[in-house]
């Protein structure tokens, strides 16, 4: 009895109602957590899975041995490779594609890599105007890489202890 | 002007009028048509704010070009007939909507003089209006042939009627403490400052017609004629573009609508709180802002009502309260504190 008179009390002064716009009205005020995309960015981890880049040694020689791990462990089968003899004896690759619109980006393709050739980088705002653009072949794969070695070697050095 | 006065010879007083007349209902609408866009902008600010966002800012200085951004796009934007709809009622509909919500601003008085239409039975006048503008919407719902348009109507309807009831016995209570259906003469019947204002000896009756008047104007908490996640866009799934912003535009106008009515009945019109402050237009504008407020407010906390809660409230809640504190006004005005209602 007392306890359904002071419920009907309180729904008649709103007090629930009141409760909620005072939680709301706090939050009005409350700092905003927006990051402004194209001037602000998220911290990224160095184990970002992004665009993916193929990397050369030091020397200039690309890593990249036509061992073909990548593309059998590919879920998605977005790699397609195929390969040749070089002049001087040394299996290559004559087609490296990564279908970029195939990817799920889970980054099997790094871990099976024995050279560390094929990696994923941090870039993940990339885009194609066409039908195809997202196709990357092995020459934009390798440029990706040349660019960007900077960066796709001290991540690697940082998750060297955990790899 | 000369040459004008030789053509219409004896017409001319009349054609002075209806001009002169047709310019002041432009200074109305114009205002509030600016009014209407950037509370659109604000409640998208407010809201965000509330959910710890920021809202829209990259269409000029904080999104202040947003309202025409949209606007434009709107315009541009194809305006889709179906098929099966019917074709004169389809369109009728939104204009149904918005005229009333604009019309009603006739007797608005924004200031002692500053009146388009000073009418006697204004009060009578904006409930008729308000009343007519349920018609554009049962018959948007009904010209579309939907089903998910022809149930918001449905739903419509029913909470406007209902409500309607409860907002039109709060007004009896003010109309007890003024004694005239005239905006002015209830403005001016709160003069004194802020403890003469209505809303302190009417509390209860105004808490009832603001939330009646959320309901009214089918704003959250009780937007189920429009219902995104049970029934699409309710009343206005069919439209597009432009026809689809009149409907827009007319619940934004009506939300400043019943916010004016709030300020001049309950809230002083343009009187100032204080005495030493002078009165001005300034403080209605301001006590509308902040009812706005409130409505941006209430959408940013509340969950949708269900369907049978909100005719639970209408009938079983607001109409026994309102009627109720009208019996105890009336009672308290033959009393010797009836000075506490005057």
């Amino acid at each position: 009895m007392l306890n359904s008179i002071k419920n009907t009390l309180g729904s008649l002064m709103l007090v629930e109602m009141l409760k909620g716009m005072a939680l709301t009205g706090r939050y009005f005020f409350a700092k905003k957590i927006t990051i402004q995309y194209p001037e602000e960015r998220t911290p990224q981890s160095n184990r970002f899975r992004g665009l993916h880049a193929l990397r050369r040694y030091p020397n200039g020689e690309e890593r990249c041995i036509a061992c073909k791990l990548c593309e059998a462990v590919c879920p998605a089968m977005a790699i397609t490779i195929e390969s040749d003899q070089r002049d001087d004896g040394t299996r290559r690759t004559t087609r490296y594609d990564i279908d970029l619109t195939k990817c799920i980006f889970c980054g099997f393709c790094e871990e099976s890599c024995p050279v560390d050739s094929i990696v994923e980088t941090r870039i993940f705002d990339y885009h194609g105007e066409q039908r195809g653009d997202l196709i990357y072949t092995k020459q934009m794969l390798l440029e990706v890489g040349d660019k960007y070695e900077a960066q796709i070697a001290e991540d690697r050095a940082q998750d060297k202890v955990y790899r | 002007m000369q040459f004008f006065a030789e053509l219409f010879g004896s017409y001319w007083a009349d054609v002075q009028l209806v001009v002169w007349t047709l310019i002041k209902i432009v200074a109305i609408v114009l205002p509030l048509m600016i009014g209407v866009a950037y509370l659109t902008l604000a409640e998208r600010k407010v809201i965000g704010y509330m959910q710890v966002r920021i809202g829209p800012n990259r269409v000029g200085y904080w999104g202040l070009l947003q309202p025409l951004a949209d606007g434009l796009k709107l315009l541009f934007k194809e305006i889709i007939l179906p098929t099966a709809s019917n074709k004169a009622l389809f369109f009728i509909g939104p204009v149904l909507a918005i005229a009333p919500a604009f019309a009603a601003w006739a007797v608005i008085p924004f200031d002692a003089t500053l009146v388009l239409a000073n009418v006697d039975a204004g009060l009578l006048y904006i409930l008729a209006m308000t009343s007519v503008a349920v018609y554009g919407v049962i018959i948007a719902g009904w010209a579309s042939n939907s089903k998910y348009a022809f149930l918001g109507a449905l739903r419509s309807a029913a909470q406007i009627v209902s409500y309607e009831i409860a907002m039109g016995f709060t007004l009896v209570g003010v109309l007890m403490c003024a004694n005239s259906l005239n905006l002015g003469n209830i403005v001016m019947g709160q003069e004194g400052g802020f403890w003469h204002w209505y809303f302190l000896p009417l509390f209860p009756l105004f808490v009832v017609y603001f939330i009646s008047a959320v309901a009214e104007t089918n704003r959250a908490p009780f937007d189920v004629a429009e219902g995104e996640s049970e029934i699409v866009a309710g009343f206005h799934v069919e439209y597009s573009g432009m026809a689809f912003a009149v409907f827009f535009l007319a619940e934004y106008a009506n939300m400043m609508l019943v916010s004016m009515l709030a300020a001049l009945m309950f809230l002083g019109g343009w009187l100032s709180p204080v005495p030493f402050l002078p009165d001005s237009i300034l403080w209605l504008l301001a006590k509308v802002a902040f009812l706005l407020f409130l409505f941006l407010w209430f959408r940013a906390t509340f969950p949708r009502y269900r369907y049978d809660q909100i005719m639970r409230l209408g009938w079983k809640v607001f109409i026994p309260i309102t009627l109720v504190w009208i019996v105890v006004v009336g009672a308290m005005m033959q009393t010797q504190w009836a000075y506490l209602f005057h």
